[in-house]
């Protein structure tokens, strides 16, 4: 490691600690530590486990073609149900996210990379390793876990062979959330270039340092909760055993714990992502900066004290029903902010509608119908008819596809012209938009009425009058994902710089750091901290003034 | 950015950011984890293959390649390639790396109270939930220490507080202190002075390390105090273990930056090497009085 290749050395410095250019071969993306390698590593990963992920949806959607059993036998349903969510969850968004931080959050901060590239390293490559394990589950006697991805015991400790891959994945998984996170944390708090103060920087930075704490806050608790499960089945402990005097309700407490601040480690980067382009298309500032950062935090806050609305058939305590009713609907007001400040931000902007703007658009439409079922649900007494049928599965659906989702496709098709200095083919890059927008909703929109009819969720045989809603359903979930070959096939001309030449700007209306470099981007960025121009920082604030005058 | 009162530590100027080497060690350290967790996957499910081939092979590798890893590291910043920002990136990376391991304490702490204060209530009728206790184990009360209606493993006792464990929490402490009065002597450039209060910590961690497992012994010999004991062994035993599990490697890393320190490595003004490991054992001190309250005390 301490080993350096001078050969290459062409700097006038030559300092020790000067960089060249990429390796050659597979070795390259095995040892690299550029953040703009594993950015990429991250991004091919999360889309590779969408596709995993998107397969096994359709399973489960053509099992629900027809009432009856006609494809698979329940238990493999179950596991299909099981794996999907933890796939698209653990391998789908959250590396997508953190790929887009890696290329991201260096160059908008003005950094050479991320603090600590060699870890950075390890986090990404983990991931393989990690969904290795628990996808080999399928193949084991026993199968896969089919107990749902919340691995409630006393179910998920029937699982079979397959069960400690999945324990250890989760564990993997949480390591390299952990180290991603430490790297954004630092990356944001100490390698700033000179001039750029917290509330100067871009939006993406602050959803991802929140987002960053969130993932150091649970990760570690979903670990204990997971080796809590390990013990009781192979060590014979009675956390989640009430002959023991354990309760399986306590796995509930803690896995909630984690999982619901996990819901807002699957959005916060989205919401940065949405309030990074739609400024550039309305070629306005983001109305409301400092309001985006404090309901950002408060996002994060309160995703700590709501967790028990995802239990309120458990059996609480009255007192616990109310408190976590009432917490949960407090979190509709930092989010209300939000949407207000996009709406504001496009209010009597000159907007265009190029592709990334048409995906985060969709995504501020069809994310507020996620969070206006996720209202309803919040309220307790109407989520005991709710809880378990597909109006929860679409809720979160609006709220991790057309929103978690589109805001990974919407930053993609906006940076990737700086990743690679290629243009995407706007054409296509509609034509995916609509037919994406379109399907989603024909997927989802009907589940809202079968669900609130009494269709439940995780079983593959229906009554037969949810059968209409269900055909309508599978025709768009297998629209949704055809038309996402497009996407890549954009994506893979660009990759192979087919098209034409992006401009170092890129977009009209773009500000921050990462447009006043070339396009593509070189694979250092800034070898030295960058000087920052007002104006930059300016236009990243909607103070209106130069950053050293910022006044209200 | 180099405005800081600290002294600037020796190397490449501050204002130019330091990047590593492209480096295979994360590759191969994930690999043998990998390795050890087929194995471990062998023991749990019981399977022909020698499992312990797996589990010391890939332990080996990972070992080593931290090893490799962590000496790599030494050496940059003993040849003064780290400025003033690379050591905020360390500090930084370390504080939200304790602050995770909190959080996974926090997850079993959170159990034990759970516990208590929810689960063995509710069993005894508490609440709501007098029908569920009356038809299911009317005899049982709400007692602590507990193994849960169903007695798990039979009868056991307990391990007073202030017996062993209250000698470890002075061990503990006053380690404490003598790494407190090394990192003094480390800033007063004391350096015989430095290893030898490092040393005494190192000794009070195995001393710690010792007395914990005679308790351990004892417990399962004398008291029938086990793992499987209901939820009071599972707590007692995955709170002290893990908490054991984290002296140990402290006291691993004790030694190491106490080698380090007879090598010549640190400075003064510049060991944030040190400082890091000391950060962890006041951690695990820290751990350690939760324990000593919720678990053996109350």
């Amino acid at each position: 490691m301490a080993s350096h290749d001078h050969a290459h050395d062409d700097h006038a410095h030559g300092h020790d600690d000067h960089h060249h250019g990429p390796e050659k071969g597979i070795m390259r993306w095995i040892k690299t530590t550029n953040h703009k390698d594993l950015g990429t590593l991250y991004l091919i990963f999360s889309f590779t486990m969408f596709f995993i992920g998107g397969l096994m949806s359709l399973v489960i959607r053509a099992e629900l073609w027809h009432p009856g059993l006609q494809f698979v036998d329940p238990e493999f349903f179950n596991q299909m149900t099981t794996l999907h969510a933890l796939v698209m969850i653990f391998g789908g968004v959250m590396p997508g996210f953190t790929g887009l931080a890696n290329w991201m959050v260096p160059m908008m901060v003005g950094a050479s990379d991320m603090a600590l590239p060699r870890v950075n390293n390890w986090g990404f490559w983990i991931l393989p390793f990690a969904f290795t394990l628990l996808l080999s589950t399928l193949f084991m006697p026993g199968g896969g876990p089919a107990g749902g991805w919340t691995m409630y015991p006393p179910l998920v400790l029937q699982t079979g062979e397959g069960f400690p891959f999945l324990i250890f994945a989760i564990h993997l998984m949480g390591i390299s959330s952990i180290t991603g996170a430490i790297n954004v944390v630092v990356t944001v708090l100490n390698l700033r270039a000179p001039g750029m103060t917290l509330l100067k920087m871009p939006l993406f930075c602050w959803t991802w340092l929140i987002t960053a704490y969130l993932l150091i806050a649970t990760m570690p608790v979903l670990a204990g909760a997971v080796t809590m499960l390990l013990t009781d089945k192979y060590f014979a402990t009675s956390f989640f055993t009430a002959s023991g005097g354990g309760d399986p309700v306590m796995f509930q407490h803690i896995f909630w714990f984690f999982g619901h601040p996990e819901v807002y480690i699957l959005i916060l980067p989205a919401f940065g992502v949405v309030s990074t382009i739609i400024p550039t298309f309305a070629r306005k500032t983001l109305f409301g900066y400092d309001s985006m950062v404090y309901a950002t935090a408060s996002i994060a806050f309160l995703s700590f004290i709501v967790w028990a609305h995802h239990m309120f058939t458990v059996g609480m305590p009255l007192a616990g029903e109310l408190f976590f009713m009432f917490s949960t609907m407090l979190i509709a007001v930092p989010t209300g902010v939000k949407v207000f400040n996009w709406i504001a931000t496009m209010w009597r902007g000159s907007m265009t509608f190029e592709t990334p703007m048409l995906f985060a658009i969709a995504f501020v439409f069809l994310f507020s119908i996620g969070g206006f079922s996720g209202l309803m649900l919040a309220i307790a007494p109407v989520d005991f008819q709710y809880h378990d049928t597909y109006f929860v599965v679409a809720h979160f659906h609006y709220v991790l596809v057309p929103g978690a989702v589109f805001s990974i496709i919407a930053a993609v098709y906006y940076w990737i012209p700086k990743w690679t200095g290629v243009m995407y083919n706007e054409f296509w890059g509609k034509v995916h938009f609509w037919l994406s927008a379109i399907f989603i909703n024909v997927t989802f929109f009907p589940q809202h009425f079968s669900g609130l009819a009494g269709m439940q969720r995780r079983v593959p045989d229906y009554a037969v009058q949810f059968v209409d809603f269900n055909m309508i359903s599978t025709i768009g979930a297998f629209v949704f994902f055809i038309a996402q070959f497009i996407f890549i096939f954009n994506m893979i001309a660009c990759m192979a710089r087919k098209g034409q030449k992006a401009s170092d700007r890129v977009w009209e209306g773009a500000h921050g750091l990462e447009w006043t470099v070339p396009s593509p981007a070189p694979y250092h960025t800034f070898e030295d901290p960058p000087r920052i121009g007002d104006a930059e920082l300016a236009a990243v604030h909607d103070s209106g003034a130069g950053y050293s005058d910022h006044k209200h | 950015m180099s405005s800081h009162a600290a002294p600037a530590a020796a190397g490449s100027p501050p204002s130019r950011y330091f990047v590593p080497d492209p480096s295979v060690w994360p590759f191969i350290l994930t690999a043998g984890l990998f390795t050890v967790i087929v194995g471990v996957w062998g023991f749990l499910e019981h399977k022909q293959f020698p499992i312990a081939l797996p589990i010391y092979a890939g332990a080996a590798v990972s070992i080593y390649i931290i090893f490799r890893w962590l000496r790599g590291v030494s050496l940059e910043s003993e040849h003064g390639k780290y400025n003033l920002q690379v050591d905020g990136t360390y500090r930084m990376a370390m504080a939200w790396f304790i602050f995770s391991e909190v959080m996974f304490f926090g997850a079993f702490f959170g159990a034990l109270w759970y516990a208590r204060e929810m689960s063995i209530p509710w069993l005894s009728g508490e609440g709501t939930k007098m029908a569920t206790h009356l038809a299911l184990w009317p005899g049982f009360e709400n007692i602590w220490p507990n193994n849960g209606p169903m007695e798990l493993n039979g009868h056991f006792e307990t391990v007073g507080a202030w017996g062993l464990p209250f000698v470890n929490t002075l061990l503990l402490l006053t380690s404490g202190v003598t790494i407190t009065m090394a990192h003094h002597a480390l800033k007063e450039n004391h350096r015989l002075s430095t290893i030898l209060w490092m040393w005494a910590t190192v000794g009070l961690g195995v001393a710690f390390l010792i007395c914990q497992a005679y308790e351990y012994h004892h417990a399962y010999e004398g008291l029938n105090l086990k793992l499987a004991s209901g939820i009071y062994g599972s707590t007692f035993f995955m709170l002290t273990g893990f908490h054991g599990m984290h002296v140990t490697l402290g006291t691993i890393m004790l030694i190491i930056i106490t080698c380090r320190l007879m090598a010549g490595h640190f400075k003064p003004d510049s060991h944030f090497g040190f400082e890091g490991v000391a950060w962890y054992w006041h951690f695990v001190d820290v751990v350690w009085i939760g324990l000593f309250v919720f678990v053996y005390v109350l």
